[in-house]
């Protein structure tokens, strides 16, 4: 018995309880994705599912690690041309965060903030979207001067402790 | 740390979703997908008490899946070096396992992209939202169930290899980069740290507070919806007379003949029909209930009601014991111009055929000149601008 135990796992590379849960995931999706095809439009489905994947991994998620690593740099740039020390603060999560909240919640709500599917939403709820572009802007700048404020309490104690004698100068 | 907020969580969200499919009482063929085969949980009746359970049903449903969008962005972001592992699997195993992970993350990523679509009314897609959310869910659900049950075992090891007391003490400066790991998810050359870990984990918990106060008020209602200011039902404050619809009587068609003298309540029960007018129905015993609408989309608005009990009116048409109440609305059309009631939802003290509102009429979006209103029943079933009313025996 272990021996024929092993012989599975040579060939398939794995332990039997992976296959039987691999293939209890397979039976559900194949027997959900049965179920939807006298749906009306259902290959679009498949597309829609398809997309959802392709769009994070391809193109979402490779557009805002650029977006990072150019912050990144263009921060470290900027301190590296004219000074030679090293920032007392860092500047980079203090743009970093609030811009990840911002385009987190565009992302989420797009469709209320630039005002799509206009005329469904005012049919289910008697209202306007209008109010929303203007409640994200809010909501960014709220998140902006935050973390404004927070970096300049961080640079005045960094720089109240550079003056006490004896402290250790190195960035937080 | 990621995965296991989302091992604890992602249950609730799909479990609420299931429970809610069985409120529409799919029975009645009022739920939708019509036909899901054996991918439902077994049918039990909805109860009314408490009042309040449709609504946190779908608030947990629907508010819980938006503030776990962040974690599910921070585990994707944390294992999207393994997209380009190469070669892309080893052994047959790994073939599987890598396809399974299209139904994970595919999954995962259309319930969202479908969910927070639907929720704005932006229906970007030519297919049917319930049809595909739902069976979208169950291709989700078997991957999670699989996924969990491979990856459990490294997901405790992940956890105790660390103290999580350790790492929030732990500064970005004395941040170090992981050892090297056999999946090859840690960097060969870790650039410096720009963040420590507590920080990674306060900025995803940050984006998941950001998303709770932005929906939140849109369950809760009064003064919370006004800071709910991106929720799709969320941004200004409820009063007594402007409080959410799920539909205006402009949509619906609803025509000044049909509601105004000239209109009738029908009751009938097998042979029997009685016809009442507004004024006769006002003349009955009137009961007043605070009651919430709670809507499948994860809004909710508690108001006051008050009206007739559907007892009473069914008592007034010789029905003992109806079996179901099959609601008609002067809408012409739509799918959720009719709803059937199960017994419990007849009988129960505080559903009513509401005529007023928080002390006044119902106003026309809310109803006029009758709506259903009944304890913890999802919210289109709340029937507006009521027609008719057959109570049936079986």
């Amino acid at each position: 018995m272990r021996h024929r135990l092993a012989v599975i796992k040579n060939f398939y590379g794995a332990a039997p309880l992976h296959l039987l849960a691999l293939a209890v995931c397979f039976a559900l999706a194949g027997y959900a994705t049965s179920q939807t095809l006298s749906a009306p439009h259902w290959p679009w489905i498949f597309v829609w599912f398809a997309g959802a994947v392709i769009g994070h991994d391809l193109v979402a998620f490779p557009l805002y690690a650029l977006a990072d690593r150019s912050l990144v740099r263009a921060l470290r740039a900027l301190h590296r041309s004219p000074a030679p020390t090293p920032p007392l603060v860092s500047a980079v999560n203090h743009v970093r965060l609030p811009a990840l909240g911002a385009g987190l919640l565009l992302l989420l709500f797009l469709p209320v903030i630039i005002q799509r599917g206009r005329p469904s939403y005012t049919d289910a709820t008697g209202r306007t979207q209008q109010d929303y572009l203007g409640h994200w802007w809010l909501v960014t700048a709220i998140l902006f001067a935050v973390s404004a404020v927070v970096y300049a309490l961080r640079l005045g104690r960094a720089l109240h402790h550079r003056r006490a004698p004896g402290d250790d100068p190195t960035p937080l | 740390m990621f995965g296991s907020v989302l091992l604890a969580a992602l249950p609730v969200v799909i479990v609420t979703g299931l429970v809610s499919y069985v409120a529409y009482a799919p029975w009645f063929g009022q739920a939708y997908p019509a036909h899901v085969g054996w991918l439902r949980l077994p049918y039990f009746t909805w109860p009314t008490r408490p009042i309040w359970l449709y609504r946190l049903n779908q608030g947990l449903h629907v508010g819980l899946g938006l503030v776990l969008i962040p974690v599910v962005l921070a585990k994707l972001w944390s294992v999207a070096p393994r997209l380009w592992a190469w070669p892309p699997a080893r052994s047959l195993a790994q073939v599987l396992e890598r396809l399974s992970l299209l139904s994970l993350v595919g999954g995962i990523l259309f319930e969202i992209v479908t969910g927070v679509l639907d929720i704005q009314y932006w229906y970007a897609f030519p297919f049917d939202f319930y049809t595909a959310h739902y069976f979208g869910g169950w291709v989700f659900t078997g991957a999670f169930l699989a996924h969990v049950t491979i990856k459990l075992p490294k997901l405790v090891r992940a956890l105790r290899s660390r103290s999580l007391r350790r790492e929030l003490r732990t500064s970005r400066a004395d941040t170090r980069p992981e050892p090297p790991d056999p999946d090859g998810l840690v960097a060969a050359e870790p650039a410096p740290a720009t963040l420590s870990r507590r920080g990674a984990l306060a900025v995803v918990g940050g984006g998941s507070t950001l998303i709770a106060v932005m929906v939140a008020g849109q369950s809760i209602g009064g003064t919370a919806r006004r800071v709910a200011l991106l929720a799709p039902r969320g941004g200004y404050r409820d009063t007594p007379e402007d409080f959410p619809i799920n539909q205006t009587a402009a949509a619906a068609a609803i025509m000044p003949a049909d509601i105004g003298s000239g209109w009738r309540l029908t009751l009938t029960s097998g042979t029997r029909t009685v016809q009442l007018e507004r004024p006769q129905l006002l003349a009955m015993a009137q009961h007043t209930a605070a009651l919430p609408i709670a809507c499948v989309e994860g809004w909710s608005t508690m108001q006051t009601w008050t009206g007739v009990r559907l007892r009473d009116l069914a008592a007034l048409v010789g029905a003992g014991h109806p079996s179901s109440a099959h609601v008609r609305s002067l809408q012409r059309g739509g799918a959720f111009n009719q709803a059937t009631l199960q017994p419990n939802q007849i009988r129960a003290p505080d559903a009513l055929l509401a005529l007023k509102v928080n002390g006044t009429d119902l106003p026309l979006d809310h109803g006029y000149p009758a709506r259903v209103i009944v304890p913890a029943l999802p919210g289109v079933h709340n029937t507006k601008w009521v027609r008719s009313i057959d109570f049936r025996d079986s």
